[in-house]
């Protein structure tokens, strides 16, 4: 036995070493340039291109050359996949656009950079909020400069349709219900939607808030209490997905979530609900908040925020590269860039201190609503987006929301199966 | 084992080490020139094969970790229901994806060998699928199959208001679409190895049964297409190796939904090993995958390498 | 049956005619057959070209399957030169030529491997020769999924993470298994005599290979390239998770382009892009279709 152990140990040993002597080749191999950064993101779309165009030119202004290592697809998943090729190989990118526990993940592998000094000089602590902090420290020190705080509990509509059809922003669930099936009734799409796994787990996180509020969403999705997630109430979260289901149209599988806002843009559909990364979409259209579109909270759950905070996680580089990488962090947390950035982007900044008057009506609602779930601890995570739990149980999550929404499964199977699938994930 | 001795090449069990001087270097010549190629395959797939036994057997998530914690990983896939999906799906996806391939590449193959004037030109149209990846073709599958923007509107465009085709959306029916978009793909190339098949038949035998007055379909049925036997054999082996490996067409064509609908072992395994942070479980269900492959494989390999073709 | 025909002459002219009538029929059937099926195999294709050809405007209000009303260029002009994929606006171009960076040395490679080693196999057996051709053989049907983290380690320990050769090195490892397949059953055919001959004259190993084999391969060469080509050149898989960023293959870079949607999708630009990326392979498939047939009825197909 305990032959057999030490064999074990050994084989784990050399393997190891192996891996190991990958990563520190990592900078006798790399063909980045000493002023240059490597950025690995999934930005792909109009407006968060537009976005991040403005970092790279203040990047640019600085001497840094941006490379740019766009992959697209799949919610950042192939991005993924990437990454993880480049970190085996010892050739790590500088930058990666990455959410919640991924970050925390790729910190624990010992991968990631220390931005501690440049927090320190930049006051990062006190100006980051907490709830945010958690997932770009690990074990107290700063390994990734949040770019944003988005959050998922939004409702779009497109102000002409709600006009025609004669409907107001609903206040409840019912309410909402109700008024999409008078949207049906007059010949629109109710709702668009596209059927991929995160953007039906991202309307799940609004659903779960509205039916249980605050205290049962961390209850099931954050602390995975089995209770929670087999109750009543987590059922009727399903019956809901199901109401939906029924107010889509026929072509949603598989649809990018910006063609589902752009059938809102059109006048398509009345209402999606996405997280406020959407506002870009219409402001890219030329659309004015207010007077194109409304934007408002899934009905019955204003005052929280289920948010999640893109950010550029940093990874070690060779000794070359840090400087850039620095400017790089010290550039993104920038109150400039934040406003540049979010301003474009729909979100809030990452910062509490920035004022919101470049913001528009949407934004600044944004912000108002940040503060006030701050001070009234009701800012959560986004379980759609990695911030509520780690990738494994996250995806656990999705297979059952998926599944039901998609097909013709029960709520109190898809109840029981949550249950057993966030066990076995987790 | 005899026949192997037998075809052996007569003049390397010749003399020709005895009167010729050729030194240790030439005689062992062909065995240096083979030797990188088995290195780098023995390293790059076995030694890889093997590093992925071992981490079904870890606690890797996020990157490989060599702690072994025995079976907890198989557990985990075999609790898993987008597993036991994926396995269903890849039973009936392969065994309609072959079937269909085999048969659409017969039937194509004996009507191109009916002496058809454009042959040529028929054969490249019915090719071509093979040379496009869904990468490319994934984006005119997925609109041609959308039912508010493809066949069925532009049936209905045309005046067939009833005609209805949702698979894609429908998760009961999904896995078909893959099913046709796969076939669709691949039944040119069979047809192209049943078309070499039947082109190497000796036609002494066939002038012999038309003299004898047998009807067409009974000189296909019973002397043509028994005599392909290898060559369902080798299609049979492309088209399980092809079946399997299926990844591109079900990302480009339905991501694996709606819902997980149409996951096959290949995404599942992708997604655990590259998305989920589960590398563990991921390598486990890649090593099923694998003996799901040799038990095919394995006796196959056997018998042609034991048996010699002539 | 002839001396029964002898004895009814009338009966047999009209059978004769019968005979010619369903004859013609027959044929008509088989046409109309093959060319229905030829248009559904052409569909898609189809659909690619003419979207290609129209505007957005027409793209998005007419039927997929109708011609261009005005047919345009600016889409294929885009794709090629303009095109945003993430944040840089410089069409598909320079990927269409790191594809072709790596495809070629790799087939080249690839099928020289592929010929040595059939060559070995075939007319050099050794002890044990089965077991080593099983084994390459076998490598043909591992799930190329599970070799990308160990191999980006590989690459990284010696390299080559993130270039073109580290992509050229892999597709020529994953390529041996089929290349030496082709050869090995393709040189099996191939007369021991020529061989045995060749010897008895002096000849010696790389000179029988390269005076006498390889002149005769023709076919197997054929069908060896374009199954490496279509391959390499259609991979997906590996290119992007080894070589993402400035060095992609041209099919990470469709993809990117498709997934790099603003809020409108401009589907006749994707179409263009995909057709681009399509055009080699399926030039080789147009100029050596003809010769692949007889290829793979010179040997593979016995496989």
């Amino acid at each position: 036995m305990t032959a057999k152990i030490t064999i074990k140990k050994t084989f784990g040993a050399i393997l190891r070493s192996a891996s190991l002597a990958a990563v520190t080749s990592a900078g006798l191999v790399s063909g980045v340039q000493a002023s240059e950064v490597e950025v690995l993101h999934w930005w792909t779309s109009g407006g968060e291109a537009k976005a991040l165009g403005t970092l790279k030119s203040t990047l640019e202004s600085q001497g840094v050359d941006w490379k740019d290592m766009p992959v697209a697809g799949g919610g950042g998943s192939s991005a993924m996949t990437v990454l993880r090729s480049r970190v085996m190989s010892g050739n790590a990118p500088t930058a990666v656009q990455m959410l919640g526990f991924d970050i925390l993940d790729w910190g624990e592998q010992g991968v990631t950079a220390d931005l501690n000094d440049l927090a320190r000089a930049e006051g990062w602590d006190q100006v980051v909020p907490k709830a945010l902090q958690k997932f770009a420290k690990i074990n107290g020190q700063w390994i990734s400069a949040p770019v944003n705080v988005h959050s998922t509990n939004w409702v779009w509509g497109n102000k002409a349709v709600l006009d025609k059809v004669g409907i107001a922003v609903p206040e409840n669930w019912n309410d909402f219900i109700h008024a999409m099936r008078k949207v049906k009734a007059a010949g629109y799409v109710p709702l668009a939607h596209g059927g991929q796994a995160w953007q039906d787990a991202t309307v799940f996180d609004g659903v779960v808030m509205a039916t249980g509020g605050i205290d049962f969403y961390r209850k099931a999705l954050v602390d995975l209490d089995q209770n929670a997630l087999s109750s009543d109430t987590m059922k009727e979260v399903f019956e809901r997905m199901r109401q939906l289901r029924g107010l889509v149209d026929d072509n949603y599988p598989g649809r990018d979530w910006n063609l589902a806002s752009a059938m809102v843009i059109n006048g398509e559909a009345a209402f999606q609900m996405m997280g406020d990364w959407a506002k870009g979409e219409f402001l890219n259209a030329g659309k004015t908040p207010g007077d194109d579109f409304v934007c408002f909270r899934t009905p019955g759950t204003q005052g929280t925020v289920t948010f999640n905070a893109d950010q550029f996680a940093m990874f070690e580089v060779g000794r070359d590269r840090q400087d850039a990488q620095v400017k790089m962090a010290k550039a993104v947390l920038s109150p400039e860039f934040q406003i540049a950035f979010n301003t474009v982007k729909g979100s809030v900044p990452a910062r509490t201190d920035v004022s919101d008057e470049a913001f528009d009506a949407c934004g600044k609602k944004a912000i108002g609503d940040l503060k006030e779930a701050v001070a009234s601890d009701s800012l959560v995570g986004s379980l759609a987006h990695g911030h509520a739990a780690p990738a494994a149980v996250k995806n656990a999550f999705y297979d059952v929301i998926t599944a039901h929404f998609n097909g013709d499964m029960s709520a109190a199977d898809a109840v029981k199966q949550l249950a057993a699938s966030v066990k076995n994930a987790s | 084992m005899k026949q192997l001795v037998d075809r052996t090449p007569s003049y390397l069990a010749d003399e020709k080490r005895s009167d010729k001087a050729i030194g240790w270097m030439q005689d062992q010549l062909p065995k240096l020139v083979l030797a990188p190629s088995f290195t780098v395959i023995l390293l790059f797939v076995y030694g890889f094969i093997l590093w992925t036994v071992y981490l079904s057997f870890s606690a890797s998530r996020m990157l490989p970790n060599y702690e072994w914690v025995g079976l907890d990983q198989w557990e985990r896939l075999w609790n898993t229901l987008t597993w036991q999906i994926a396995l269903d799906n890849l039973f009936i996806f392969g065994s309609l994806y072959i079937v269909l391939c085999m048969l659409i590449g017969l039937m194509l193959a004996i009507l191109l060998d009916q002496k058809i004037r454009v042959e040529g030109g028929l054969r490249t149209l019915y090719l071509y699928p093979m040379a496009l990846s869904f990468i490319v073709t994934g984006t005119a599958w997925k609109w041609f199959l959308n039912p508010g923007l493809g066949l069925e509107r532009t049936m209905h465009e045309w005046g067939f208001e009833s005609f209805k085709f949702d698979w894609l959306i429908d998760s009961e029916m999904a896995i078909y679409t893959v099913v046709i978009a796969g076939v669709w793909q691949a039944s040119g190339f069979v047809m192209a190895m049943f078309l070499a098949g039947l082109r190497g038949i000796d036609n002494e035998i066939l002038k012999a049964a038309q003299i004898d007055g047998a009807p067409a379909w009974r000189i296909y049925t019973r002397i043509i297409i028994p005599q392909l036997g290898p060559v369902f054999m080798s299609a049979f082996v492309v088209l399980v190796h092809l079946a399997i490996k299926s990844f591109d067409l079900v990302i480009a064509l339905t991501g694996g939904g709606p819902g997980n609908a149409t996951e096959l072992p290949a995404t599942f395994m992708y997604s655990y090993s590259f998305t989920r942070n589960q590398i563990g479980v991921g390598a486990s269900s890649a090593v099923f995958m694998l003996a799901i492959i040799a038990a095919i494989i394995v006796p196959y390999l056997y018998s042609e390498l034991k048996g010699g073709r002539k | 049956m002839s001396a029964r025909s002898q004895d009814r002459p009338s009966q047999d002219r009209l059978s004769q005619d019968n005979a010619l009538r369903s004859a013609i029929y027959w044929r008509a059937l088989i046409y109309t057959l093959l060319i229905v099926i030829a248009v559904i195999y052409l569909a898609p294709l189809f659909v690619m070209v003419v979207t290609s050809l129209k505007s957005l405007e027409e793209v998005r209000l007419g039927n997929m399957m109708a011609l261009p009303l005005e047919i345009t260029f600016e889409p294929w002009v885009k794709a090629w030169g303009t095109a945003c994929l993430g944040l840089d606006c410089n069409g598909i171009n320079g990927y269409f030529w790191n594809s072709i960076k790596m495809t070629v040395p790799a087939v080249a490679i690839g099928t020289l491997l592929g010929a040595f080693n059939g060559y070995v196999l075939t007319k050099w057996r050794f002890k044990g020769h089965n077991i080593v051709f099983g084994m390459m053989l076998f490598a043909c049907f591992i799930p190329f999924q599970i070799v990308l983290l160990p191999m980006s380690q590989v690459l990284g320990i010696l390299g080559l993470a993130n270039t073109t050769s580290g992509l050229v090195m892999v597709h020529v490892v994953y390529g041996l298994g089929f290349t030496t397949l082709f050869f090995r059953n393709f040189y099996e055919a191939f007369p021991d005599e020529l061989v045995r001959a060749a010897i008895m004259d002096g000849a010696k190993f790389f000179t029988i290979f390269w005076r006498i084999l390889l002149p005769n391969s023709g076919p197997i060469i054929v069908v060896t390239v374009i199954w490496q080509f279509t391959n390499i050149w259609n991979d997906f898989l590996f290119g992007a998770s080894f070589a993402s960023g400035e060095s992609a293959p041209i099919t990470v870079a469709l993809n990117n382009l498709v997934n790099s949607s603003t809020g409108v999708k401009e589907y006749n630009v994707h179409m263009a892009a995909a057709i681009t990326a399509a055009l080699p392979t399926l030039l080789v498939y147009v100029v050596a279709g003809r010769y692949f047939v007889r290829g793979l009825m010179a040997g593979s197909v016995k496989g």
